[in-house]
């Protein structure tokens, strides 16, 4: 979010004016009253559009501030709940800028994105004036340094009287992406204030949860009471779930696997009144018992799901295993296993895995050869169940 | 004839003697492959018992090398160490270097990938991943973790994002079998490309048919159908993973993101199918195709 963001900034020496975040009418009143003067209350959402949605108001009282912030408050920004919001110095601005940092997947590299006009109309200066948005590739080794940072200025057309004010931002900016290891590192805008002082109004950083070993500060940007509590406690467990808005249930192994698991249950949804994917759950290579069972346990959890699809191919974890991981996570669940369980199992020891299943008899659990067939057999449990 | 590795390829491991790369070198030696050794500085001169084989340990990759006659390295190291146990391996000139290691950071790999496109990478080192299962040739050798026991040597060139997809499409076509299968990893940068590997296979006389695993995120199977339409002459069968995938949430695999209304599975079969490319709604209708392609050849 955009005071996260502005904190990660400050960390690095960009010009930046912090502000309050707070969580009520009254503390935005108190922010208010503290910083004096106009004040520019913004709702403190994961989402573009802020503005348009009426989550940023320019209020010249602390009055003003505590109505203006109640009522964000009470917003809805593409779906998301307000619970923040920040609370600024109003700032004279003069010009607006785009500039941004980011992970160049195409030519797996980096790019810098720069333009001075537009600043938060950059999607439609691109589409309108495309020259006028330069695109300056990065070599990841070189970086930026101050001359790679003046080639970007000039380039970009930075007006004089703040060409060097730009070199030292881009600088610092090059380090929030390099330091705290970000994908995407974006000011909009890019302010020109009067008196020619150049200051980073807004802004949003994505961060590399693969480098997070070497940020253990980085937790602390994890908003918990924003997390799907599901999600939250997936997490919890090493378990990479994302929660989605169907109704069968989805466990299995591998990523790729997983998401095509998804699509096909979707397929047979349609036969079956609509039903769809529940939920996105990878429990990677060992599905020992222990990790079927806090697997299961989450899903059964989610109160929309009403029935399961296990799908797991043996490679290197063999089928016998992954179905006495099943038995042992029925057997640990006990009566909280409440909804038709699925399962396909395929590739190394199946046959010693499918006898298993059969052997332990469980009634809860329906086995199905084929991914196809099980898709279809967990799609007709749930439409059932509506 | 396969593409990248064969039955002559010489494998160290780099983080053999951790727990992951100790089970799979066992694996690998138990496939047959013809793994010669390992690395890690701390070990340097012991030897350790894997798969029934003695392996000694280097305290190099050069050394490895020098001692063993290497051309490939799986590298099992922890991320945090594997930027360095890949630039290492890039300065002794190691031919192909497979990295299975999952949760390498981003740009750490970005540093990686300009250093092999750099007058630096003296040996013209390929890298396949990270975050993949590595590349077999059935029947001749295994560099990574698919298990050897899905399927045989055949007719089909296979390359894949994703692991568990390639276990599933090389298993619903062990009726016909693969020259070589190669899974090029989910992460958002990696060293090989489908590209490169249609460009492989397309050079491979037993190679016959191609089937491509995609996913989504990024561009790459974008780029793959434009590669295809002026390059591949050999017919290819494409499966497309995460049509369901809603926008903004990663998939389990770093690169696995659907960003605004770019990296959706609509689009890349889209791609893929305007160039003359079938794609299956699933993994087995996928083989399927495939197996009409083979039976009209």
């Amino acid at each position: 979010m955009e005071y996260q963001a502005k904190e990660l900034f400050a960390k690095h020496g960009v010009a930046v004016t912090l502000g309050k975040t707070v969580e009520t009418p009254e503390a935005a009143r108190a922010a208010a009253e503290e910083i004096g003067g106009v004040v520019v209350v913004k709702a403190q959402v994961k989402a573009g559009g802020r503005g348009k949605a009426g989550g940023v108001k320019v209020v010249k009282t602390p009055d003003e501030a505590e109505a203006a912030a109640r009522s964000i408050l009470d917003l809805e920004i593409k779906g998301l709940p307000v619970n923040r919001v920040l609370v600024v110095p109003g700032a004279s601005i003069e010009e607006e800028y785009y500039f941004s940092y980011l992970l160049d997947r195409a030519n797996r590299s980096y790019l810098c994105i720069a333009s001075v006009e537009g600043g938060v109309e950059i999607e439609e200066v691109a589409k309108t004036n495309p020259d006028a948005v330069k695109k300056i590739s990065i070599d990841p080794i070189a970086g930026v340094d101050a001359a790679k940072a003046a080639a970007i200025a000039d380039e970009a057309c930075f007006p004089a009287p703040l060409r060097d004010q730009a070199i030292e931002m881009m600088q610092r900016l090059w380090d929030v992406f390099t330091k705290e290891d970000a994908t995407l590192v974006e000011v909009n805008p890019l302010a020109r204030l009067t008196g020619d002082k150049l200051e980073a109004l807004d802004g949003k950083v994505s961060l590399d949860e693969n480098a997070d070993f070497r940020h253990a500060d980085h937790e602390a940007f994890v908003i918990r009471d924003e997390e799907d509590p599901l999600e939250a406690k997936a997490k919890d467990k090493n378990l990479n779930y994302v929660k989605l808005d169907g109704q069968v249930g989805i466990i299995g192994n591998g990523a790729g696997l997983v998401m095509s698991t998804l699509d096909v249950v979707a397929y047979a949804g349609e036969r079956h009144g609509g039903v769809k994917p529940a939920n996105f759950l990878d429990i990677g290579g060992g599905a020992n018992a222990q990790v079927m069972a806090d697997g299961l346990d989450i899903i059964l959890n989610d109160p929309d799901v009403r029935s399961v699809f296990v799908n797991v191919f043996g490679g290197i974890t063999a089928c016998d295993e992954v179905a006495n991981g099943i038995v042992g996570a029925l057997e640990i669940l006990g009566d909280e296993a409440s909804k038709p369980l699925v399962v396909r199992l395929d590739g190394n020891n199946v046959e010693e895995g499918r006898r298993i299943l059969a052997e332990a008899n469980h009634p809860l659990v329906t086995v199905v050869d084929t991914m196809d067939g099980a898709a279809e057999k967990a799609a007709e449990f749930a439409g059932a169940a509506q | 004839m396969s593409i990248y590795l064969n039955k002559d390829s010489k494998i160290i491991v780099q983080g053999m003697t951790g727990g992951m790369g100790s089970k799979h070198t066992t694996l690998m030696v138990e496939s047959g492959s013809n793994i010669v050794g390992g690395v890690n500085a701390r070990k340097a001169g012991t030897s350790v018992e894997l798969g029934g084989k003695e392996l000694p340990v280097f305290g190099s990759v050069s050394e490895a090398m020098e001692r063993t006659g290497a051309d490939v390295s799986v590298v099992f190291v922890p991320p945090a160490f594997t930027k360095d146990a890949c630039i290492e391996a890039i300065d002794a000139g190691i031919g192909l270097l497979v990295v299975i290691t999952e949760g390498v950071p981003v740009q750490d790999t970005a540093e990686v990938f300009a250093y092999l496109q750099s007058p630096a990478n003296v040996g013209g080192t390929k890298m396949i991943g990270p975050n993949c299962p590595g590349i077999i040739t059935p029947g001749e050798s295994l560099a990574g973790i698919t298990p050897h026991t899905i399927a045989g040597k055949g007719p089909i060139g296979l390359v894949s994002k994703s692991g568990t997809l390639t276990y599933q499409m090389m298993y619903e076509l062990r009726d016909y079998g693969f020259t070589t299968a190669i899974g090029i990893g989910g992460d958002p940068v990696i060293g090989t490309t489908h590209i490169d590997a249609l460009e492989a296979f397309e050079n491979d006389p037993d190679t016959l048919a191609i089937v491509m695993i995609g996913e989504i995120g990024g561009d790459a199977e974008e780029r793959a159908a434009a590669y295809i339409a002026s390059n591949v002459t050999k017919p290819v069968v494409g499966y497309v993973a995460g049509f369901t995938a809603p926008e903004g949430k990663t998939m389990g695999h770093a690169g696995a993101i659907v960003s605004g209304s770019s990296g959706t599975a609509q689009a890349k079969k889209e791609a893929l199918e305007a160039v003359g490319v079938k794609v299956g709604k699933t993994p087995s209708e996928t083989a399927q195709l495939m197996r009409e392609v083979l039976q009209n050849l």
